[in-house]
């Protein structure tokens, strides 16, 4: 099955969750981050993209946007198959984990997390993975004032027990 | 010949006259054994010194340990990042008295090419640098040349006056 041919399926199937199918993009699919669940499931069991490459995101004026690459190893694709959520709440953005769907989604979602503050609900164990818990802010943020720190001005940051670290 | 000339002779052979500061210094220099940590590209270029290009058991410093308890000098090899910043602080207070530190490469002097969040400006921000290298990374000549400004650190010192050897750093 082609990524066209997974598209038109997609469409048929679920008309009401896709927000946006934009056209500059190939096999692009913009779908509603409260039906991404079933979509994935629907992507991943009856269309064979087993294999989750990225998960990444991008902070846009209006919204962030968290964007997922999907191949096929069963059918050998070699273009990635793109699902996107726009998240419109800004303060506090949230999404569904796809780790339960793949589990190479785990630590890539954590990096999300950690650097853009994306919160992934249903994750089994998420938590910054680059930085430490309490770092301030979310680095790859464009609102995230990207300075030099000092040591002791993080120092009060860190976790106390060494394993944390 | 006389017997005196013949004692006096075979005297000069075998006295020698020194300080006990340069003979002490002396042997300290000619085996600075460094800690056996890298943490980016600088590393390599350390890895090329030590080997057999460069070499730099010639200085007596091929020991690297791995363990910093054994170690006399960090060559703090590449840039270190906040996350790293506390353990590298261990490991240099993990070694014993006397120790040198050896910032090699832009990186670990100022922070190099990466004024942002996640680095560390400079090592020297955490613990007291003896020897900055420049470089991006420093060429292995360039590292050695580090290694013989420290070593004639090292002779400059007497043991009259450096804070390891007094009897009331000892008491602390």
């Amino acid at each position: 099955m082609t990524n066209a041919e997974i598209l038109t399926k997609l469409k048929e199937k679920y008309p009401d969750a896709i927000v946006d199918v934009p056209e500059l993009i190939d096999f692009t699919v913009v779908v509603k981050p409260k039906l991404l669940t079933s979509v994935a499931v629907f992507l991943r069991d009856e269309c064979a993209l087993d294999y989750m490459a990225d998960v990444t995101a991008v902070d846009r004026p209006e919204y962030f946007e968290v964007v997922y690459h999907l191949y096929s190893v069963k059918n050998q694709t070699s273009e990635p198959f793109v699902l996107k959520v726009y998240l419109e709440d800004k303060e506090t953005p949230a999404v569904a984990s796809v780790t339960p769907l793949w589990k190479g989604a785990d630590f890539q979602e954590c990096e999300v997390y950690d650097l853009m503050g994306i919160h992934f609900e249903g994750h089994p164990n998420l938590r910054r993975i680059l930085l430490w818990e309490g770092f301030p802010g979310y680095p790859l943020r464009k609102d995230f004032e990207n300075r030099t720190f000092t040591f002791e001005e993080l120092e009060p940051t860190r976790p106390k027990t060494p394993e944390l670290m | 010949m006389s017997e005196e000339e013949l004692i006096k002779e075979q005297l000069q052979k075998n006295i020698f006259l020194t300080s006990v500061d340069a003979v002490y210094n002396w042997g300290r220099k000619s085996s600075v054994w460094p800690v056996m940590f890298g943490l980016a590209c600088c590393a390599i270029e350390m890895i090329g010194a030590a080997s057999a290009r460069y070499d730099f058991s010639r200085f007596g410093m091929e020991i690297m340990r791995a363990s910093p308890r054994q170690a006399d000098l960090m060559i703090v090899a590449g840039t270190v990042v906040h996350k790293m910043a506390p353990q590298v602080l261990r490991i240099y207070e993990q070694m014993p008295e006397p120790k040198y530190v050896l910032a090699m490469g832009t990186c670990a002097t100022a922070g190099g090419p990466f004024p942002g969040y996640a680095v560390l400006q400079g090592v020297d921000e955490i613990v007291p640098v003896d020897v900055y290298v420049p470089g991006c990374p420093p060429r292995p000549e360039a590292l050695m040349h580090g290694f013989m400004k420290l070593h004639d650190d090292i002779m400059k010192q007497s043991i009259k006056t450096v804070s390891w050897y007094q009897k009331e750093e000892a008491v602390k």
